[in-house]
């Protein structure tokens, strides 16, 4: 008898797909938030911040909830995305990847604004000093002092949208191939009573974060050294 | 010491006849004619009902993991007939509460002037069904495509809630243009929009089945509720919602 991968090995791609993307999205955009908020002195700064956590904060069915009536046709975000000529996103791959940007944007704006704001004030201040431009100072100090912040939001941003389930549950449709993923496919196997293939999906789905997770503290420890001798 | 034995054996003797609390595991489909009956059976008998709604698959996988129901509404045969298979259920204690009618349903008035062929038309972006595997009207959605000859021409456009609570949630926020839905929850949506009953010779009945699960088999209030599920007053509110009841 063979197995039938197909049905396990799709969700894992997308899956993949859609962490992959989401991350480098997170980091384009969350890396000039990050910065701001380390630098700012404006009183928006605390108010910007909470913004920023509040996906921590709300349970998924309350984003899921929102995002379904703000991305779909009488929508706000609907009516812009129709206007583009693109169609509405919820029950699409595209849909997916804005919902996760959101729900996974404190896990990679918060470590690399707390590396920014580890740097202080000195290494930038001398740069400036020895005529480093603004520019300069951001990519040549910041950014590679910042490193363990970056490898931290990379590292999570990733797992966060691997490990997402509710928001996708109310915006996706479990369509195959297109917004059933791993998390949404281990549910359905379960609903189905077919736990074989759901334990295979779950133990995988452990060992995935646990190796992550090793490899981000193992990461972070070595950096530390190098950075203290 | 004597009267204190009295005392407790007059407590534990009087204590689950006064008034039980029935744990009942409920189909989705059934959630607005539950809120109504639920007060009904609480006034009736002075037992109070805790009731947990979710997809039929999903309440029964949770009641094969010894989820604490000891009644199980379920929107179809299948589902109770395997508890009872599998020793989950009282042998003897299944029946037929409701018969369910399926209906598609859009939120938008003016959807289509002739529901079948705007359906065969397919000129929609998404069309909402509930999870065939695990959720009867889904099920019963999937039969009636099959047998006006769509299926294969909709699929690509169909999107799957995880219960009909959830489909019906698609459509109403007009994310999905249209969804094969609980005829119930139309008759309970104060919002407008458009429905086309679905004639009954295009799907097989949706019986929807309630059990009494092991757990509650020495619950007097469990009994009560299902006694209670049978009577004319609960049948004429379950007929208010939609369902079909057996005469």
């Amino acid at each position: 008898m063979s197995f039938d991968w197909q049905p396990l090995s799709e969700p894992i791609w997308l899956t993949l797909k859609l962490a992959v993307l989401t991350t480098m999205l997170l980091l384009v955009v969350g890396t000039p938030l990050a910065w701001w908020l380390s630098q700012t002195s404006s009183r928006l700064k605390h108010a910007v911040a909470a913004l920023v956590a509040l996906p921590i904060v709300l349970p998924p069915t309350v984003i899921g909830f929102y995002l379904l009536i703000f991305l779909g046709p009488n929508g706000p975000g609907g009516a812009v995305t129709q206007w583009l000529g693109l169609g509405t996103l919820p029950f699409t791959f595209e849909g997916l990847v804005v919902a996760s940007v959101i729900y996974s944007l404190p896990f990679v704006v918060q470590p690399i604004q707390n590396a920014f704001e580890a740097i202080g004030k000195r290494p930038l201040e001398v740069a400036a000093t020895l005529g480093a431009s603004a520019r300069d100072r951001f990519f040549s100090v910041a950014v590679p002092l910042a490193r363990p912040g970056f490898l931290a939001a990379t590292v999570l941003g990733f797992a966060h949208t691997v490990g997402e389930f509710g928001v996708v549950l109310m915006i996706g449709g479990n369509i195959p191939g297109e917004t059933k993923v791993l998390s949404v496919a281990i549910y359905d196997h379960v609903e189905m009573l077919e736990y074989d293939q759901a334990h295979l999906l779950s133990i995988g789905m452990i060992g995935f974060a646990f190796v992550v997770l090793t490899a981000l503290y193992l990461a972070n420890s070595r950096i530390g050294a190098r950075t203290e001798a | 010491m004597k009267a204190l034995l009295l005392l407790l054996s007059l407590i534990v003797g009087v204590m689950p006849a006064m008034a039980g609390e029935v744990s009942v595991a409920v189909a989705a489909n059934f959630t607005n004619a539950m809120h109504e009956l639920a007060p009904l059976f609480e006034k009736a008998t002075g037992h109070t009902l805790k009731v947990s709604f979710g997809s039929t698959g999903k309440l029964y996988a949770q009641i094969e993991n010894s989820a604490p129901f000891e009644v199980f509404l379920a929107a179809d045969t299948k589902r109770p007939e395997k508890a009872e298979a599998a020793g989950l259920a009282v042998p003897g204690s299944r029946f037929t509460y409701a018969s369910g009618k399926l209906a598609m349903w859009s939120a938008k008035p003016g959807a289509w002037r002739d529901a079948e062929a705007w359906l065969k038309q397919a000129a929609f972006a998404h069309l909402a069904i509930a999870n065939p595997k695990t959720a009867p009207y889904g099920l019963a959605a999937q039969q009636v495509m099959r047998h006006l000859g769509l299926w294969d021409v909709a699929q690509p456009k169909l999107v799957q809630g995880d219960s009909i609570a959830q489909t019906f949630q698609f459509v109403a926020t007009g994310n999905a243009e249209a969804g094969f839905v609980a005829a119930s929850q139309v008759k309970a949506w104060k919002g407008g929009g458009m429905v086309w009953e679905v004639p009954q010779a295009y799907y097989p009945p949706i019986e929807q089945q309630a059990v009494l699960l092991t757990k509650g088999a020495d619950d007097a209030a469990a009994r009560a509720f299902l006694d209670f599920l049978q009577s004319d007053a609960a049948r004429a509110v379950i007929r208010s919602f939609g369902y079909g009841v057996s005469e």
